[in-house]
């Protein structure tokens, strides 16, 4: 039952207000693509012990989808941001190389 | 024999005595019982029957980790089976009775199980399943259903009301001990918002009961000032017959309180179910005393020592006459003082330890009591009740040194640390090899969303044992100053985890792990031979700590005898998991308010009302509440059915199409954006006209479909599924803000805005004429358009589709105009004999035209071209979403199912869901299939059964007949058809 929080109206939002949606930062791939390709955008999703990109959706509140970092291990919330973005900010991708020196980044 | 002493007893009321009845039998208690104090005062000691063996079962704890004492309490609306009468308050009018034996519990056939022990050893039940199926369908089974199960399911509807509530804290201190009083006192002066919680309705945990002194003054006065201070605190709140149940991520911590469980029926909620987020949480939830293995350890009058103590002290109830103690350890010298004191005899304290020495076995020897060193128990002696004790030596195999009567015995094999709470979100343990228990490891605490520990273990639920120890550890870890105590130095315990250490076989299959389950030694070394090496794995097998203590009272115990039979260190074995509940806690709790009319929203149209008025026979569809048909008086579902299907077909019929899905889409790009979530071009479509669209997730399935409507230059409406709606605008939303983020579009959700109604059938257009205002003639509204105007009145968009097949427009007016427009025509469609139809008919029409039905011609695996929808799937567009996975190979495989018509040669109707068979059998052995059934009617139109289904290159096998076996041995013979099964050329609808 985590809570996180809002980039978008600020509200500390409990589990049971948010919608989950899995893994974050997937490129997509259309037709074009190979199948390997196609393959890792559908089907391969990260599950690791530690560090994890998820989206949230503040689905009983604004409506807006955000990114969160968190530890799966601990349950630490490293941080939530807006979705809009292929790739985590880099203050927050800072913070987290401070507490998790092993992490070996986002992708 | 157990009775009640004459005075004493610091929890009971002698002044307010309860009636109560037990099996039938009336008994007395006092206020300030527990059920479990008040059956042993009246001298019951043989309370239930094990689970497996039906063994006779007595009270061995006296909290929640009593394994045996479960009883039936209350009757008809009230009856709530397995309840524990340790934890169950005492109240007037009380009626329990005993659980798991047949036909009485003096004299129960099940135990005969018990004479052929030997042949239900640990796995039993794994075992077998293996027997071939006839002997578990035709014996095993059924005697298994005759004896097992415990408590009886309730037959009536609960009576009682339950509740939710939330809470917050700074801090929350689970357990009302010394522990939980001193931690809760402390952050109060330091102005924390404090929520302190105790299961029991007492405060002051054990420190009474053993006789502590603290600053100077009885335990149970430091107790009473305590909680008056604490009382006196606006920012501390104090709630007695609160368990905490679980704690979970970032402090969510449940707490189950019992309201009124004591005082049946008097109006109050019985239970509620707090729902809390605390900033820390603090487990002053002491510890669980443990049993130890000798044979016979299961015979009721066998107690824990604390537990023996506890009913002599707080309730003034004697266990025995005669009792002997046995143990490892000096805290079970406290139950013979408190035995002594009592005026009880104690006939030997039997101690595992080779020499014993230090103030409490002084003390015991100081008032005469023989202390047996460095001896066991070989035996108990007895069956029903304890008759006396076969002493050993400790060391030895269990040879006899010398017999002693007793009629109770008090044991104890040591302390467990309660760390459920610090172990279900996380905290780890460490092996305290001197105490000889698993304590929360400081270092690996459970953690919050900071990555800081969120919970401190303290007192003894942190291993620390004497009063001292439990203040100093509160004062270390909370801050503030220990208050002194009377604690005496005691010696260390010595782990026992048989008796006698070389015990052999016979004994250890007399010596019992868990209680209820009938778990013995000899079952966890069994295990262990056979193979179970993970502690996990020897639980499932064994049923070890499966009965309903959770494993509180013997796991420890269990896993010791694991590790020993694996000659590894109990660490190294580990524990099983801890999980939430802490004790059970009720369904009722559960549920909470949701029950009955609340259990969850109804949502209904605008028109709901007048459906029943009218005879609406109501079904769900998600949320909504639709109505499947309006039955006339007399009338059976079926022929009402068929009734307005008849009628919509040769005059006129109306459909509350209200819950349809309806989405606007909006701005610069939305026309682009639904290019890619429809399979079609909806960018092209002309304002004023509708389009059919079909949306597939990014795996190519087919997901929802529906008429898109082209509302102006930049805006588009798309009708959804009735129960797509919420998905379909969320589906949107998520694109629109992850992927496609620069992109000018706005989606708004209207469902609820618009009231809409299907008028279908030859007279339609002749009704909507005389409501009159606007022009629906065949040029001024064509099919596929839709027109803006005022009709009958009321502010309406006309669209002119049909779902039916006949002529059809679809009427949208703003939700408070729906009713008036209903109402409107009906009237008007009275001379053109206009009926409301259901949704039934809705779906029998449309199988008959061969339209598809989300949920019904699909399932998730089923993508578009597989329904023959290829005329509906651009070949044009680069993308849209679900393109690239249906270029897959096995997609695009011509050996796919695909969507005929079906036709029983009979005129039967084809059972729903079945599949057609076809020759030759797959790799598992079972028959090849080559299509099933989606949709299967009675169609009154046509006067026979029709079906749609999915058939192995079905469109190339138009008038081949195949076989559907059904439930029951019959084959259905269905011809494969086109299918649209009426009006193939759609001049009806084009009129
Ligand atoms: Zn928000």
């Amino acid at each position: 039952m985590l809570i996180l929080d809002c980039p978008y109206c600020g509200v500390k939002a409990e589990e049971t207000e948010l919608q989950a949606g899995g893994e974050a930062h997937l490129k997509r791939y259309g037709p074009g693509s190979s199948d390997e390709e196609f393959d890792g955008y559908m089907f391969m999703r990260k599950n690791p012990k530690g560090v994890h990109f998820e989206r949230w959706r503040h689905a009983y509140g604004c409506g807006k989808w955000f990114l969160a970092a968190r530890c799966t291990a601990t349950l630490e919330v490293f941080g939530t941001y807006p979705a809009q973005t292929s790739a985590p900010p880099a203050d927050l991708q800072a913070k987290i190389k401070s507490k998790r020196p092993n992490w070996e980044g986002y992708k | 024999m157990s009775t009640r002493l004459p005075k004493g007893g610091r929890l009971i009321d002698r002044t307010k005595p309860l009636n109560f009845t037990f099996n039938g039998r009336r008994m007395q208690g006092y206020q300030g019982d527990t059920l479990a104090s008040a059956l042993l005062g009246a001298d019951q000691m043989l309370l239930g029957r094990s689970f497996k063996y039906h063994r006779p079962r007595g009270l061995v704890a006296s909290g929640a980790e009593e394994p045996n004492a479960l009883v039936g309490l209350g009757t008809g609306s009230r009856f709530e089976p397995n309840q524990r009468v340790t934890t169950t308050e005492l109240f007037e009018g009380a009626s329990a009775a005993s659980q798991n034996h047949w036909p009485s519990l003096e004299f129960d056939v099940g135990a005969i199980n018990n004479t052929f022990g030997r042949f239900l050893p640990g796995g039993f039940y794994y075992k077998t399943f293996m027997f071939p199926r006839f002997a578990w369908k035709h014996v095993f089974e059924p005697v298994i259903r005759q004896s097992a199960g415990l408590g009886k399911v309730p037959q009536d509807r609960d009576a009682d009301r339950y509740e939710y509530a939330y809470g917050f804290a700074d801090l929350v201190v689970v357990g009302g001990g010394v522990a939980g009083l001193a931690a809760a006192l402390q952050a109060g002066k330091e102005g924390k918002r404090v929520l302190l919680i105790e299961q029991t309705a007492h405060w002051g945990g054990r420190a009474p009961v053993d006789g502590v002194e603290i600053d100077g003054r009885p335990a149970e006065d430091w107790v009473k000032a305590t909680v008056e201070a604490l009382g006196k605190m606006a920012n501390v709140t104090l709630r007695t017959r609160t368990m905490a149940s679980g704690l979970y991520d970032h402090g969510y911590l449940l707490a189950y309180e019992r309201i009124g469980d004591h005082t049946p029926g008097d109006g109050r909620p019985r239970h509620r179910l707090w729902r809390i987020r605390a900033g820390h949480v603090v487990t002053a939830t002491g510890a669980i005393e443990r049993p130890l293995s000798f044979a016979g350890n299961d015979i009721p009058g066998v107690m824990l020592a604390g537990a023996v103590r506890d009913y002599v002290v707080n309730w003034a109830v004697s266990p025995g006459d005669r009792t002997v103690v046995v143990t490892n350890n000096d805290d079970a010298y406290r139950t013979a003082l408190a035995l002594t004191e009592a005026g009880l005899i104690v006939a030997a304290v039997v101690d595992a330890r080779a020499s014993v020495t230090g103030a409490l076995p002084d003390a015991v020897r100081a008032k005469g009591i023989r202390v047996l060193e460095g001896r066991g128990i070989a035996k108990v002696k007895g069956t029903k009740r304890v008759t006396g004790v076969s002493i050993c030596a400790q060391a030895g195999e269990g040879a006899e040194i010398e017999e002693i009567d007793c009629d109770a015995i008090a044991m104890s094999g040591g302390w467990s640390p309660v760390v459920h709470l610090w172990s279900h979100c996380g905290g780890k343990l460490i092996w305290d090899d001197a105490r000889a228990m698993f304590r929360p490891d400081a270092a690996k605490p459970p953690t919050g969303d900071d990555g800081m520990s969120m919970v401190t273990a303290v007192g003894s639920a942190n291993g620390a044992l004497t009063a001292d120890e439990v203040l100093a550890d509160v004062a270390k870890q909370m801050g503030g100053k220990a208050a002194k105590t009377n604690s005496v130095a005691e010696a260390a315990l010595e782990p026992v985890w048989i008796m006698p250490q070389g015990a052999g076989p016979q004994l250890k299959m007399k010596m019992w792990l868990d209680y209820q389950n009938d778990v013995k030694v000899s079952d966890v070394q069994l295990a262990a031979r056979e193979g179970y090496h993970s502690v996990e794995h020897t639980k499932r097998y064994t049923t070890l700590g499966m009965a309903t203590d959770q494993g509180k009272l013997s796991n420890i115990n269990g896993l010791a005898v694991l590790s020993d039979a694996l000659s590894q260190a109990i660490p190294q074995t580990g524990t099983t998991t801890f999980r939430p509940p802490y004790t059970p806690i009720s369904m009722g709790a559960i549920a909470g308010e949701a029950r009955g009319d609340i259990f969850q929203p109804l949502r209904k149209t605008p028109m709901d009302e007048w459906h029943g008025a009218n005879g609406a026979y109501f079904e769900p569809v998600g949320l909504w509440r639709r109505t499947y048909c309006y039955q006339r008086p007399g009338e059976g579902v079926h022929e009402a059915v068929n009734r307005e299907i008849l009628n919509a077909r040769e005059k006129v019929g109306m459909l509350d199409a209200s819950t349809l899905g309806k989405l606007i889409v909006k701005g610069p790009d939305a026309g682009r954006f639904l290019d890619m979530l429809y399979t079609g071009v909806m960018s092209t479509l002309p304002v004023g006209k509708c389009r059919y669209g079909l949306m597939c997730n990014e795996n190519g399935f087919l997901s929802d479909d529906g008429v898109v409507v082209r509302l102006s230059e930049d805006t588009w409406l798309c009708h959804t599924t009735s129960g797509g709606a919420d998905r379909i605008h969320g589906w949107m939303e998520d694109w629109l803000q992850c992927e496609w983020w620069d992109w000018k579009v706005y989606t708004a959700n209207v469902t609820e805005e618009y009231a809409q109604i299907a008028v279908a059938g030859p007279n339609a257009r002749k009704v909507l004429e005389k409501l009159g205002g606007m022009d629906v003639s065949a040029e001024g509204l064509p099919a596929m358009e839709w027109r803006e105007g005022v009709l009958g009145g009321c502010r309406a968009r006309v669209y002119r589709i049909s779902f039916s097949g006949e002529l059809s427009y679809e009427i949208a007016v703003p939700a408070s105009e729906g009713l008036a427009l209903w109402k409107a025509l009906i009237a008007a469609g009275e001379e053109f004999g206009v009926m409301p139809y259901g949704t039934e008919a809705m779906h029998i029409m449309r199988a008959e035209k061969g339209f598809i039905m989300i949920g019904d011609e699909t399932d998730g695996t089923v993508i578009p071209q597989d329904l023959n929808l290829n005329w509906a799937i651009s070949k044009k567009k680069a993308d849209y979403l679900g393109k690239r996975a249906q270029e897959r190979s096995h997609m695009a495989s011509p050996d796919r199912w695909k969507l005929v018509g079906l036709e029983t040669l009979d005129g039967s109707v084809l059972p729903d869901g079945v599949y057609a068979v076809a020759d030759g059998v797959n790799a598992n052995g079972q028959r090849n299939v080559q299509g099933r059934v989606t949709s299967t009617y009675y169609s009154p139109t046509l006067k026979k059964g029709i079906a749609m289904g999915l058939v192995k290159h079905g469109p190339d096998r138009m008038g081949e007949v195949i076989d559907f076996p059904a439930d029951g041995g019959k084959v259905f013979k269905a011809k494969i058809v086109d299918q649209v099964f009426y009006d193939k050329e759609g001049a009806k609808q084009n009129v």
